[in-house]
Order: structure tokens, then sequence, then C-alpha cells
């Protein structure tokens, strides 16, 4: 018979093992794929993946319409989703104090922050695609734009709150009007934090696929017309990956190695930026 | 004489603010507004299928784009079956993470190794799809699946599960891929709520001569109970609404099976799979009807995990 304590004492161990166990386990699954898209990635990675055109089946290529593409419709999705974020983020913190609209919109915008982006990506197919009668970069854009705000206002709500409100007496006590101490003191002095906001944004909707399916669909060749469908790199990598051929396989996995490294590597200067501006504080 | 002081600059700048309020208040009312718009659209889309079959939609298995009938079984229950595999997975191996980094990991660990963790969860879920199907599929079939099969195939009932060639793709695969996934998330919000129990509690029991899984099973678990199904239910919003990593390892066939190698479907591969090619109003309405299905599921998990997130900041405020 054991006794109470030595029990207590087995059971401890073996939990705690257990949960180093766990810990190894998430580690496990992260190295072994990065290892993977290194072994497979690297071998694609060529100038040409950066000079030339999606190839047909058979021949060599590049993914240059698919990078710009991405890089367009992120670009002008942050354009348009940054402004609107930031002014939603601002009312939710400098303004939402009373009244029905802020909590409400603080609980949908949390909603909308882990929505299925697919449904993002039907929503704008209804509004917009079955209206325009065709896919189009707009479109893309637009379902982009859509994941960028909730992320934006949240980042931008939270930096807000953590701006000290002696700051604002301050300014209010030398007699700078409301909107003058929001943009010239408060904006300020979360600028870091709200950069991180909109980079953490940049990192979602360059990953990002589902919402592209059916919003900028996919182009075999150069295009610079936003009204037209547009090549994208999720979605290249995807119609690439799926299909039988070992050379589009191949560029897909380069393709893969390139959105990895771009989304990790703005998550970590994501964080370090923020991470400087709070040891700042 | 004396100078009077302009009211001109006051007035100026009381407009301004009045102006900056508004424009400010307009694009919260836009977040807001763009919610209503999301479902008011799906319902609009999906009416001819809603008008066509009606509540019969979500519990008929049929799916036959030829003779245009549709029935939402399959991929709902390929949905919530995923889900659950990944939670089944998820939650005793983010407890443990999360046990680990906020009681045993050494202080300087615990940085770098948290934003290992949170790393995982930036990683685009394609990626895990590629790399789902391309390398972990067929780890699976050869090493995992034959032994599952060889240890629980022959009970009864579990034994059903286990049915079938091990092909490496379908319903378990999709969960296992799923689970790797929401590790990050609800590990994140258990590491968070642990780290807010206060140190007097855990001391008082760490004084009566507790272990450290008596302190965290008995103290930190109760005290933070409504956080962590928070957490969980996060995680299961996330897992219902992914995308492309289940397209990938899924198999996406419309059939309804009781062993979890065979492929099946879920609301967010059929949408993927089908939707660019669907044609003819009532197909695309289908799928549309799909859509806010899924759509209504994640907003009621979502809603709760938000809620019950919430309450546990409201109690912290009281004890503090």
């Amino acid at each position: 018979m054991i006794s109470i304590y030595t029990r207590r004492r087995i059971i401890n161990a073996f939990n705690l093992t257990a949960s180093m166990l766990a810990m190894a386990f998430g580690l496990f699954w992260l190295s072994w794929i990065l290892f993977t898209l290194l072994q497979k990635g690297l071998g694609g990675v060529s100038i040409a993946l950066f000079t030339q055109m999606t190839p047909p089946p058979g021949s060599a290529g590049g993914l240059l319409n698919a990078i710009a593409g991405s890089v367009v419709m992120a670009t002008l999705a942050t354009i348009i989703g940054t402004p609107i974020g930031i002014m939603a983020g601002t009312y939710l913190a400098e303004f939402g104090q009373r009244g029905w609209l802020a909590p409400t919109t603080r609980f949908i915008n949390d909603i909308l922050l882990s929505a299925p982006s697919i449904v993002i990506g039907l929503f704008i197919y209804t509004v917009y695609v079955a209206k325009v009668g065709n896919f189009s970069g707009w479109a893309g854009t637009l379902a982009l734009s859509l994941i960028v705000i909730p992320v934006v206002v949240r980042t931008t709500e939270d930096m807000l709150r953590l701006v000290p409100n002696g700051l604002r007496e301050a300014a209010a006590a030398l007699g700078a009007p409301q909107w003058k101490v929001v943009t010239l003191v408060t904006w300020r002095a979360s600028k870091a934090g709200m950069v991180t906001g909109v980079l953490l944004a940049v990192a979602r909707i360059s990953g990002e696929t589902a919402p592209l399916l059916f919003t900028a669909l996919n182009n075999q060749f150069w295009s610079a017309d936003m009204n037209k469908p547009m090549a994208n790199l999720p979605v290249v990598i995807f119609q690439f990956a799926m299909s039988p051929y070992e050379d589009w396989q191949k560029l897909a996995w380069a393709g893969a190695l390139l959105i990895t490294v771009g989304v990790l590597g703005l998550n970590i200067v994501a964080r370090v930026m923020f991470r400087k501006k709070s040891s700042f504080n | 004489m004396s100078k009077t002081l302009s009211t001109a600059p006051l007035n100026r700048h009381h407009l301004f603010d009045q102006v900056f309020r508004y424009t400010t208040l307009f694009f919260a009312f836009l977040v807001f507004a763009l919610l209503a718009g999301i479902i008011t659209s799906l319902i609009i889309g999906s009416m001819p299928a809603i008008k066509e079959f009606g509540l019969g939609f979500l519990v008929s298995a049929e799916w036959n784009p030829v003779t245009e009938k549709f029935g939402a079984l399959v991929p709902i229950v390929g949905t919530l079956v995923t889900s659950i595999i990944a939670l089944a997975i998820g939650i005793p191996v983010s407890f443990g993470i999360a046990l680990f980094l906020t009681e045993m990991s050494p202080p300087w660990l615990r940085r770098p190794l948290g934003t290992a963790v949170e790393l995982l969860a930036g990683i685009p879920s394609i990626i895990y799809g590629m790399w789902g199907l391309f390398v972990f599929a067929p780890v699976f079939a050869q090493h995992v699946q034959p032994w599952l099969k060889a240890t629980f195939g022959d009970i009864p009932m579990i034994g059903l599960l286990f049915e079938g060639a091990p092909m490496g793709i379908g319903m378990l695969t999709a969960g296992i891929i799923l689970a790797i996934m929401v590790i990050p998330f609800i590990a994140a919000v258990m590491r968070d709520v642990f780290e807010i129990v206060p140190p007097m509690l855990k001391e008082s029991a760490y004084g009566l001569g507790a272990t450290t899984w008596e302190v965290v099973w008995n103290v930190v678990l109760p005290y933070t109970k409504i956080g962590v199904a928070g957490g969980i239910m996060l995680g299961l919003g996330r897992a219902l609404g992914e995308t492309m990593a289940v397209t990938f390892v899924i198999g996406n066939a419309h059939q309804l099976h009781a062993s979890l190698f065979k492929p099946g479907n879920s609301i967010a591969s059929a949408l993927a799979n089908e939707f660019t090619e669907a044609d003819g109003e009532l197909y695309t309405s289908a799928l549309i009807e799909l859509g806010l299905i899924l759509f209504c599921i994640t907003f009621i998990v979502l809603a709760s995990s938000k809620l019950l997130l919430a309450q546990l900041k409201k109690r912290e405020g009281k004890v503090t």
C-alpha cells in the first residue's frame, strides 16, 4: 500500500511531465512545419521566382504576377481598412463612455475578429461580385480590408487605453480642444502600438486565402487592371499545390515558404516594436 | 480701452470637436453596420434555397447538383465532428502548455516559448493544409492509422470509428490539423487567465503543503474556469470556420460515415471547393445558405466566449 503522500507526489510528477510533453508537442509541430517548408521550398527559390510569370504546366516560370497581385491588394486593403479602423477604435476609446453604440460595436468587432474569413468572401461576392458580374482585384481588396478593420479597431482601442489619463488632462488644462488632445497627444503617445496593430493586420491578410477564392479569383497572366480577376499568392499556391504537376507543386512550396517567412517576419517585427514601446513606458 | 477676447477661435474649435467626434462615431457605426450587412446579404442570397427546401435543408444528407437537391447535413456533421476532434486533442495540450508556461518554466524561457507558440498561430492556414496533405497525411496513413485500427478496430462501437482503408486524408486528419491550429489560441487565453490568479491564493495552497498539480487543479483552475471556458469557445470558433487547412485534407466527399478514416466535408471546405463552379441560382444559393449556417454557429460560439471572458473580468475587478 502506497502512502497518500507518495501517491500525491507520483500524481504531481506524472502530470507535470505530461505538461512538459504538451509544451514539447506544440514546439514539435512548429519545427516540423518550418522544417518541411525550408526543405521543400528552398529548392524553388531563385531569381526566376521573382521575375517570371506563373507558367503553364510543364514549363519553367515564377510567381511574379502572383506576388505583385498580393502586394497590390494587401497594400490597398491596408490603405482602405486602416483609417476606418483607427477612427472606429478612437471612438471606442475616447468617446464611447456613454450610450449603447460603443459596447455593442466592441462586442461585434471582437466577433468579426474571429469570424470565418470565407464568410467575408461570401459577403463581398453577394454584394459586389454578383452585382458587377465578374471577379476582380477590387473585390479581393474589399474582402481583405474587411479583415483589416477589426484587427486595427481592437489594437487602436487597446493602445489608446494605455495612454495615461494625466496626459489628456494636462493637454485639456492647457486649453486644447478635444480633437487636438486626441490627434496631437493620445495618437502620438500610442503611435508605436497603433503601427503594431497595422503590421499584425498586414500579416493576417498576407496569408488569407479563403476570402480571395471567390472575389479576386486568379489570373494566369500579368494584370494591372483592378477590375479584372487578379493573380495572388495564396490562391496560386492553392491551385498549384492541388494540381498533379510536379513543377507546379514545386512553385507552390516556394510560394508557401515566401508567405510564411513574410508573415512570421511581420509578426516578429510587430512584437519587437511593441516591446520597445512598453519598456519605454 | 480694454481688449475683449474674441470667441471666434473657441467656436471654431467647438465645431472641429463636434466634427471629429461624429466622424469617429460614424466609423464605429460602420463596423456595427458591417455585421448587419453580412447577415442581411447572406439571408437575401440564400432566400431561393430557403424557399425551396425550408427547414428540411438542415437534416437532409442529399447533395446533388444535377437534380438540384441540396441538404446541409453532411457538411454540418463534418464541421462539428472535426471541431470536436480538434478540441478533444487541443484542450488537454493547451492546458499543459499554459501550466508549463505559468508554473514550471524558468522565467527566462517563458517569453521565447510563449512567442514560439504564438507564431504557430501566425502561420497562414493554407500552409497547414499543404503540409497536412503532403507531409502529415502520408506519415499518418503509414504509421498511425494501421495502429489505431489494430488497437481499437475490434472493440464494438468504437471500432466503427476506425473502419476503412488508411488513406491519410479524412475527418480524423482534418481534426488533428485543426487541433494544431487551435492550440495556440486556447493556450494563449489559458496562460493569460492563469496569470491573473492572485499569488496570495496560490501561496496559501502551497503553504498548506499542496503539490504544484494540486494547486493548479484545485485552486487555479476553479478560480479561472470561466476564462478557460471562454478560451475554449474562442478555439472552437476558430476551428468551425477554418477553411483552407480542412479543404486540403478532409477529402471533400458528400457522404455520411461513422468511420473517421473516410473522407467527409465541412461547410467551409464545401464553399471553397464548389462555390466558383456552382452554376444555377439554386446551387449558389444553397451554398450561401451553408455560409449563413456557419456564420450563425460561429456567432453563437464566439458571443458566448466573449460573454464568459467578460464575466471573468468583472469578477477580477471585485476580488482585487
